[in-house]
């Protein structure tokens, strides 16, 4: 299925753009007319995302990270948040709850079980030294 | 800008406000901590009036500061989190750690 509209964003790896990230989505994704809820559940899980290239991705370096929105007919939302940076050795290990590789103090771990539980889909790719895609999906409901 | 921090008798309460990421929440833990180590409170409580946001960095401060608070024997409050951020908090099974007002 074609999306019938489309952005993509490209931000320095600051956490300083973690912010403008999250407003950026949901100030695209309110055509749709979301919910309060809904717009919080997005910008929650875009947070996490941002916040793992920002912490883990690209650790002390500065990358890019590309953020990709798509929006198709039946009111579903699709984001990709891609990033260049270190990438994931263990996938499965990493989006295990509460676990952790960042030195960083006060990090819980959560950033993939909130994704997984906010949005309706999610799904991680992965490959080491080269960088990770993130693509998470979500429906809005129809008023 | 500086957390507002009051000093009462049973304890100290921070008013957490705007929004809790992982960019704003650094300074937080900084201020609370620093409190935390000159007080050595009985009881922290974190006010969440005037929080807008929250992800998983604001349940990492708060998490944080509950280890701070046992370590010297003290307890940990959560006080007035919207139902976005109590949802969140759910995720990390806090709301069985802490307690809520």
């Amino acid at each position: 299925m074609k999306p019938q509209n489309e952005m993509k964003l490209m931000v320095l790896s600051r956490s300083v753009n973690e912010s403008f990230a999250r407003v950026a989505v949901a100030a695209f994704i309110s055509q749709l007319d979301p919910t309060l809820d809904e717009l919080s559940d997005i910008k929650t899980a875009v947070s996490e995302a941002v916040t793992n290239c920002i912490v883990h991705a690209y650790r002390s370096d500065i990358g890019t990270i590309y953020i990709t929105v798509k929006l198709f007919e039946d009111n579903r939302v699709r984001i990709t948040i891609k990033d260049k940076g270190c990438g994931i050795e263990d996938v499965e290990k990493a989006m295990e709850p509460m676990y952790t590789t960042s030195t960083e103090g006060d990090r819980a771990g959560l950033g993939f079980t909130v994704m997984s539980t906010f949005m309706d889909k999610l799904r991680v790719r992965s490959r080491p030294g080269f960088g990770t895609t993130v693509t998470m999906e979500k429906k809005i409901s129809k008023k | 800008m500086p957390l507002r921090i009051e000093y009462g008798e049973s304890g100290i309460t921070a008013y957490l406000d705007g929004e809790l990421d992982h960019h704003s929440t650094k300074p937080m833990r900084e201020d609370i901590d620093r409190a935390i180590e000159r007080v050595k409170p009985k009881e922290l409580t974190l006010d969440f009036k005037d929080v807008t946001f929250m992800d998983s960095s604001g349940i990492g401060l708060v998490m944080g500061r509950y280890r701070s608070m046992e370590l010297i024997d003290g307890t940990l409050k959560v006080r007035s989190a919207s139902t976005h951020i109590r949802k969140v908090m759910k995720l990390a099974g806090l709301d069985r750690l802490a307690s809520f007002e």
